[in-house]
């Protein structure tokens, strides 16, 4: 009786199904992700000194800063997003992912994209859209790598073997949907077929929104329902309010992301605001399902391991949430708009809360997938704590230099100069965030490389075995030499 | 919820619904948008930028100024005025009831009284409207910015951090070519204490001949090359000059009034 059981060896199977395109995306996004914070933290020394690589016209802050940021959201976020969907959904259905030779290629044609679209911010062609800065060549491979991984998903996921649906595939398959209709109508409208006038912008927010928030909410939270109930050891409380949470956050969400006082009709910021207020029904659900699934901070929050990432990532999220709703309400969005605080909510949702919850499934995932553990383990604990204390530099000092920017840019006999003054020390203790997120990269790039590396020996172990094997009577390779001989 | 294509369904309900609304909704609304008259006048706005300012945009994009600078100037509301054209056959009695009255910083309907009672009086009374708010305190510009100010921009760089001043009426209140070119030579020549990247990139320092090149800068003193030397602005620099000094959106229009003469104010 000590034969693994049926559902071992399936599980077995599906992990080592996902294997290699799961190496192909996350090894990539690894690499982006090191590249990004490396950019992000040049762009933020430039504060300290405007004249730092001034002479560099690559390197100036205008294409430094969105490519730190789509290196981030293109690089790491999507990739990662898309490789622990087809993981989950082949785990969740009980089905191994079958041709995987497609989403290997689709990876590789995703990080090629990345590089030619990062490329093109450096030497000028940016598309000048906020988070859509790809011009066509970048943009048009990594919709193409996203239809195949999204194709390959939806698969699996069609071919699941218990039909029943657990809320994360709610989430996933809906984000699933949503990259390419966003992507597709805000590349065709904006660069392809540009409309005229301020419908570019209203696009452009349309599309920011939806990518930034819904996409990286939908995707965050179906893996952290996922991993929440799995490493706790609780299940979750109620499918229902999960539920209810996926349809208020996608109904409301979707509509967020005009700022008042806009230079577009007045209807558009209007039907923003009040969304954007609505999204504190999701919040709120958000808040019970964790306290009644997992109570409050418990020791196994700051062990470092899997869980605390994914624990950590769920907090980081409704805290982004409801710096979102305060940037929206109409008084408080007067003073924070225009100002630093923009930027910390989206740090803190991009970094915060999903890179988190990816490290945190990739540090589960990987290792079983490839059947080799990480060759620095306790590097993990290193890299959470970075990260934590990386982050809450980064964010809050943004966010409080952003309400006194905000106060001083409110009063018009304070000179304009003095509103960047004030927020300058701010801006260098966020340096030292940015400087801990980028060690605690290259702690996961380590380990993600290291991890590749001792795949690849034993891959080439296993192959040289072959080659050196002695023929046996019954191997294949055998009765191969013996129809030759036989032929002969 | 047990089957997968309601989860499809609800996800398209939801797209969908904000595609009609933000990108279907407004390219019906605005994607016709035509020149409109200005306010009290018969000139059309806006008029497409000229070619080198087109050029700028590109420029402007291509170096993510917007990464910094916005171009939208924000707007709290409008102030009214009264102001007194005649004092009609009883001027006594209009200037005692002015002395008695408030006439500036009021809003529509107090400055409709106040008028109706000078009317009364036998004199006649105009209002003045002009925006208020910070930005416009500041000078950025005299209204706030609207869809119309960005009819023939592509793209349309709105930008959303003030790291750098409000640029959507730059041309106004900074309209000298050679300070801006300066001003991006080396910004603290022109502004102390300036947090912009000097775009030294964008001019040439060359040997001066027998005569300094018509085009080259003009420094402040204190900052000016070394002696021998001057600096000429490439073809990049000037198209993106000409762009900033192109940007001003200061014409009233229906959707964002003001008057005229308040430019004059003090």
């Amino acid at each position: 009786m000590n034969e693994p059981s049926q559902t071992d060896l399936t599980g077995r199977e599906i992990n080592r199904s996902c294997s290699i395109p799961l190496l192909a995306l996350f090894g990539g996004a690894a690499l982006w992700l090191v590249v990004g914070s490396v950019l992000g933290l040049l762009a933020s020394i430039k504060f300290h000194a405007p004249g730092f690589l001034a002479d560099c016209p690559l390197l100036t802050y205008g294409r430094l800063q969105p490519a730190a940021d789509d290196a981030l959201l293109y690089g790491f976020c999507l990739p990662t997003g898309l490789g622990v969907v087809l993981w989950l959904l082949a785990r969740l259905g009980q089905t191994p992912l079958r041709g995987a030779v497609v989403p290997i290629v689709a990876a590789n044609l995703w990080h090629l994209g990345v590089l030619v679209g990062l490329i093109a911010i450096f030497i000028g062609d940016s598309t000048g859209f906020t988070w859509l800065e790809f011009p066509r060549g970048g943009s048009v491979a990594i919709f193409f790598a996203y239809l195949l991984l999204a194709l390959w998903a939806t698969m699996i996921f069609a071919g699941r073997r218990d039909r029943a649906l657990y809320p994360s595939h709610w989430f996933l398959v809906a984000s699933l949907l949503w990259f390419p209709w966003i992507y597709s109508t805000a590349n065709l409208l904006l660069v392809a077929w540009p409309v005229r006038g301020v419908v570019q912008a209203i696009i452009g927010w349309w599309f920011a929104n939806n990518l930034t928030l819904v996409w990286t909410g939908l995707m965050g939270l179906g893996v952290i329902f996922y991993f929440l109930p799995k490493l706790s050891g609780r299940p979750l409380e109620s499918h229902y309010l999960a539920l209810f949470a996926f349809w208020t956050f996608i109904l409301f969400g979707t509509w967020c992301g005009i700022p008042s006082g806009a230079p577009v009709p007045a209807w558009l910021p209007a039907i923003s605001t009040v969304a954007a207020a609505c999204l504190i029904v999701p919040l709120i659900i958000l808040v019970i399902l964790g306290w009644r699934t997992v109570g409050f901070i418990q020791p196994e929050c700051l062990a470092g391991g899997p869980y605390a990432f994914v624990r950590l990532g769920l907090g980081f999220f409704r805290l982004s949430l409801l710096l979102l709703i305060i940037l929206a309400c109409p008084h408080l969005g007067r003073v924070l708009n225009f100002t630093w605080f923009g930027p910390a909510e989206t740090q803190l949702r991009l970094y915060g809360f999903f890179a988190m919850t990816m490290f945190g499934a990739i540090y589960y995932v990987l290792p079983r997938a490839v059947g080799i553990e990480f060759p620095f383990p306790k590097l993990l604990r290193v890299h959470f704590w970075l990260s934590l204390i990386g982050i809450v530099l980064l964010v809050v000092p943004l966010a409080i230099g952003g309400v006194v920017q905000g106060l001083k840019l409110q009063n018009p006999d304070i000179a304009f100069g003095l509103s960047t003054q004030a927020v300058l020390p701010f801006l260098r203790v966020s340096t030292l965030g940015l400087t801990a997120i980028l060690l605690g990269n290259l702690l996961f790039f380590v380990n993600i490389m290291g991890l590749t590396l001792l795949w690849k020996f034993d891959l080439a172990k296993k192959f040289i075995a072959f080659v050196k094997s002695p023929l046996e009577p019954g191997s294949a390779s055998a009765s191969l030499r013996r129809d030759r001989e036989v032929r002969a | 919820m047990k089957n997968g294509f309601l989860v499809f369904l609800a996800s398209l309900i939801a797209l969908g619904g904000s595609w009609c609304g933000f990108v279907l909704l407004p390219v019906l609304q605005l994607g016709g948008q035509k020149q409109t008259t200005v306010l009290n006048a018969s000139e059309l706005y806006p008029v497409g930028r000229p070619g080198m300012a087109n050029q700028g945009l590109q420029v402007y994009r291509a170096n993510g100024c917007a990464a910094c600078h916005t171009e939208q100037v924000q707007q709290n509301g409008v102030d009214c005025d009264v102001v007194l054209t005649a004092a009609g056959k009883d001027p006594v009695a209009v200037s005692n009831l002015i002395s008695s009255l408030k006439l500036n910083g009021l809003n529509k309907d107090a400055a409709d009284a106040a008028v109706d009672k000078i009317k009364a009086a036998g004199g006649t009374a105009e209002i003045h409207i002009f925006a208020t708010g910070p930005d416009i305190a500041r000078g950025w510009g005299l209204r706030r910015s609207v869809a119309e100010d960005f009819l023939y921009d592509d793209p349309v760089q709105l930008g959303s951090v003030r790291i750098g001043p409000d640029l959507a009426g730059v041309g106004s209140h900074l309209p000298d070519a050679n300070w801006q070119l300066v001003h991006l030579y080396a910004p603290r020549s022109e502004v102390k204490d300036s947090a912009m990247p000097p775009f030294r990139y964008l001019f040439r320092v060359q040997k001066m001949g027998n005569e300094p090149s018509p085009d080259a800068l003009v420094f402040p003193k204190g900052s000016e090359p070394p002696a021998g030397y001057e600096v000429v602005p490439t073809a990049e620099a000037q198209q993106l000059a000409a762009y900033l000094l192109s940007l001003h959106a200061d014409v009233p229009l229906y959707d964002a009034p003001f008057s005229q003469s308040v430019a004059a104010k003090p």
